[in-house]
């Protein structure tokens, strides 16, 4: 076979490919979540009626959403900074997911703590680790305090401090 | 177990060894024998492997966005799909465009092999399972035209399963069969979505490998019918003496042209999938189905009107007879041609007729069929067409057998 | 060459039978004849209305605005803080239909056109078929002459905004929106369709249930009024021509003879403005298809050429 002959071969093969490259990426977009699903991102919380040491649960991004009022008299978990300031309360605003394998943690109010039925990991009023086997603290989504109320999907200013200080998960 | 030479994992040799790469390489690629006489026709099989490749996998797009419901089915293509999907509205476009043109290169395909007499003996197989093609493609294209849910997906799917009632024999316990339900309803599009996303493409692939089959050993026709002497061409073409040889491989020869001509396919596809698509994607269908509502023209996709033509001129049962005869007549075509010449039709004399005849007479059944049947001028049209194809494939077996022997072998 | 007389025929019966089976069925299918036969030819619209007695008083906006406790009696303005006396549920069910705000009026709507239908509403909307026999059309003639009609619309003119600050939606919302509803625009009949939360245990949603059952409620008076329940446009611009949507839209019953819908009487840029509108809930793709056309097409005539060289050079030295 000479080589002019594979030449124009090649050449096709080549441009061929940067078609088919053209083609991939219209098939990646075609997988991309669908803008309807990534406005859905943005849930509103009003947290005026928290009453305290009472666990509220919310759905963001399809996951549960632990929203507790702190009671003063856990004292410990009351001068955790990850708690979040609102109107003078102090609330703890988490991922309800086990940081171990992702199971939802029961709160138990008389213990001020939430309990894994899992693994047996636990955490205290604050999201820390108390009991092993969850490696981390429960994670802090991204938030927007406004007023009374909060926005998780929108990284506010308070979001963006603690993140700052490696606080969020 | 047979002995096993050493060879290094996965080189050449290796593969060989194990899965006989060279030899399948030879046998369907550098030297499968096509002639060098032929022309651009003889591409029109690579291009519906291409087409049908393209539905495909812009069907798989689709496919995880569509929704199989009467509720929901119509906003899940023109909502979710048409604005929401990353370039969703390409692959519909794509799709609908595809599954217009697939059908004018089967035509071509069709009356290709019509022509140069590629269905005589020996090549019946490859003629047979052509057709058995063409009726699962339709059968896919009907299905699939069910999925969107608008007002013709409804009153086609409502026409068409009415014919199952077989005229006056009145056999609606089979209409209600078919369709799962009295009217077509969530019963008809779950079963239909499920013949067009997966009964009809594995069978329609099966076909597919059964073509190529049947084309494996008696090989390509080419221009002039003659008969060639495979073994000698490749002889000389081996040696080198390109010029001489009445052969080409398919890998790399056949495939350039095949190729080229793609090329110029795709020309014309894309401009219609960006710039000229109404003619695939019907105005009619973008109304939500409406089982209340008859629209005002009830017509098929243009690739079957030739078809629902020939029902229309007729009374309600002899109407049947003769379109149940359409759809198979085409299957007998190597058994009623009684002449063992394989020429182009322009070297055969009545059967050149015969050629141009059919063919004008299926562009105006196609034409007649779009038509509203009120015109009283269009509807005498129709008629005439209608009776010219019976007469012309009644007639095929005694044109033929008079035919005079063109010269080379019988 | 032998190659190009096939190519020939190939076009030449395809053709022909695109010709047949597009532009020549579909022209036989909408054909429409005048009374004698003849086939009527329509040209392009400009949106004048000239069957209209041209109304040729010069408007007094101030007069008009003393007026206009006239019209704020079934009418909102919002855009002058003027809320409309009855929501569009209440208002369904005492009218059939909630009267329109005219915040936009002005601007969208033909001024000709208006005046006349503020002293004739029947007949500048051409609808005097549907109300006869006693049936009350439920706007009252509240200016049946030129002077008063032409203050009220100098009026509503000196209050609207300028076309280019009228989005296509609410050029949608004002002229169609009341009957019409766009559900992929999340346009209902009575209002956008409100963001709400579904309760994560029980997983019902109340509110946006109250908001459909509002919706439903609202259409069942709508197609008592109107005999039929307006189609949903969400996608109406691929499902009607270009032609049919110019001509339908100047004067219905030019299209659909016997309807119930009323010329709206949008002027030319209104028009303009509603069909924005509808392209961008049936048709959002179109810049997009627009903007890659052109390269998808070029790559494949370079793909051609390059395979036409690699062809040739393959078929070079066999003939």
């Amino acid at each position: 076979m000479s080589e002019r002959r594979d030449f124009f071969g090649t050449a096709l093969g080549a441009f061929t490919g940067l078609g088919a490259l053209g083609a991939l990426y219209a098939a990646k977009r075609t997988w991309d979540p669908l803008p309807s699903v990534k406005a859905g991102g943005f849930t509103t919380i009003d947290v005026s009626a928290a009453k305290e040491n009472v666990l509220n649960t919310e759905m963001w991004r399809g996951k549960p959403i632990f929203i507790l009022k702190v009671a003063k008299s856990d004292k410990k978990a009351h001068e955790n900074k990850r708690l979040i300031d609102i109107d003078g309360d102090k609330f703890l605003v988490v991922i309800g997911l086990c940081t171990h394998l992702g199971c939802i943690p029961a709160y138990f109010g008389e213990e001020h703590s939430f309990k894994c039925a899992c693994h047996g990991g636990e955490f205290d009023a604050a999201g820390e680790v108390t009991k092993a086997p969850p490696p981390t603290p429960l994670v802090i989504p991204p938030f927007k305090i406004d007023g009374k109320k909060m926005v998780l999907g929108e990284e506010g200013p308070e979001f963006q401090k603690l993140k700052a200080d490696g606080l969020i998960a | 177990m047979a002995h096993f030479d050493k060879a290094f994992p996965f080189s050449n040799k290796w593969m060989d060894q194990r899965l006989a790469v060279n030899t399948l390489q030879k046998v369907l690629s550098t030297e499968y024998w096509i002639p060098k006489n032929i022309n651009f026709l003889w591409a029109m099989g690579m291009i519906l492997a291409a087409t049908f490749g393209i539905l495909v996998i812009s069907g798989i797009f689709l496919l995880m966005y569509y929704i199989p419901s009467t509720k929901e089915g119509f906003d899940a293509v023109n909502y979710t799909i048409m604005s929401e999907v990353g370039y969703g509205w390409l692959w519909r476009h794509i799709h609908g465009v595809g599954a217009s043109l697939v059908f004018l290169i089967i035509y071509i395909h069709m009356f290709t092999g019509i022509y140069y007499g590629s269905y005589k003996r020996g090549r019946e197989l490859i003629w047979l399972s052509g057709m058995l093609l063409f009726v699962t493609f339709s059968a896919e294209a009907f299905s699939g035209y069910m999925l969107p849910w608008g007002q013709m997906s409804y009153w086609a799917g409502m026409v068409i399963t009415n014919l199952f009632s077989a005229g006056s024999l009145e056999l609606n316990g089979v209409v209600e069969w078919i369709r799962g339900d009295y009217v077509p309803g969530q019963a008809f599009l779950g079963r239909f979505f499920m013949l067009h996303v997966l009964l009809m493409p594995l069978i329609i692939m099966a076909l597919i490998v059964l073509h190529f089959g049947t084309l494996r050993i008696p090989h390509v026709n080419n221009q002039d019918g003659e008969e060639v002497d495979f073994e000698e061409s490749a002889a000389l073409w081996k040696a080198g003496r390109k010029k001489e040889a009445k052969i080409i491989p398919f890998n790399p020869v056949f495939l350039s042209k095949d190729v080229f001509v793609m090329g110029v396919y795709f020309i014309l596809f894309f401009y219609l999938v960006f710039y000229h698509f109404e003619f695939a994607m019907d105005p009619v269908n973008f109304d939500p189905a409406d089982p209340l509502k008859t629209p005002a023209h009830i017509y098929p996709e243009w690739y079957f009107l030739w078809s629902y033509e020939i029902l229309r001129p007729f009374s309600k049962d002899v109407g049947l007879i003769w379109f149940a005869f359409a759809q198979v007549i085409f299957m007998l075509l190597p058994f009623l041609d009684r002449s063992p010449n394989v020429a182009p039709a322009n070297r055969r004399r009545p059967f050149r007729c015969w050629f141009w005849l059919l063919l004008i007479d299926m562009v105006t059944l196609t034409i007649m069929g779009k038509l509203p049947p009120t015109d009283p001028t269009f509807a005498m049209i129709g008629t005439i067409a209608a009776w010219t194809f019976i007469i012309l494939w009644l007639a095929l077996p005694f044109i033929t057998m008079k035919e005079k022997l063109v010269g080379g072998k019988k | 060459m032998k190659e190009l007389k096939v190519l020939f025929v190939v076009i030449l019966f395809t053709g022909i039978t695109y010709y047949g089976v597009e532009p020549f069925a579909h022209h036989a299918m909408h054909k429409q004849v005048d009374a004698n036969g003849q086939e009527v030819i329509y040209e392009a619209k400009d949106f004048k209305y000239p069957d209209l007695k041209a109304v040729t008083a010069k408007g007094d906006a101030t007069a008009g605005k003393a007026m206009i406790s006239a019209c704020t009696g079934c009418h909102g303005i919002e855009s002058q803080k003027i809320k409309a006396p009855m929501d569009a549920s209440m208002s369904a069910g005492a009218y059939g239909v909630n009267p329109p705000d005219l915040s936009v009026a002005g601007a969208i709507f033909d001024e000709q056109f208006l005046m006349n239908f503020i002293m004739n509403p029947t007949h500048a909307s051409m609808v005097e078929h549907k109300f006869k026999g006693g049936k009350v059309y439920p706007m009252p003639v509240v200016a049946p002459d030129a002077q008063t009609a032409a203050n009220i619309v100098a009026y509503l003119k000196s209050i609207a905004p300028k076309m280019e600050e009228v989005t296509p939606k609410e050029a949608f919302v004002a002229a169609c929106g009341r009957c019409h509803a766009d559900r992929y625009g999340k346009w209902t009949q009575i209002g956008d369709v409100p963001t709400t939360k579904a309760n994560i245990v029980t997983h019902q949603n109340p509110e946006l249930m109250k908001f459909d059952v509002k919706v439903a409620e609202y259409q069942d008076h709508l197609a008592k009024y109107m005999g039929k329940l307006p189609p949903d446009l969400s996608i109406m611009i691929r499902a009607r021509s270009e032609h049919f949507m110019e001509h339908f839209i100047e004067n219905p019953q030019s299209q659909l003879p016997g309807t119930a819908m009323p010329r709206v009487g949008v002027n030319e840029e209104g028009y303009a403005k509603v069909m924005a509108y509808l392209e961008e809930t049936g048709d959002p793709s179109k810049p997009k298809r627009e903007a890659i056309g052109p390269w998808v097409l070029g790559f494949f005539f370079i793909f051609t050429f390059l395979a036409y060289l690699w062809k040739r050079s393959q078929w070079k030295d066999l003939h």
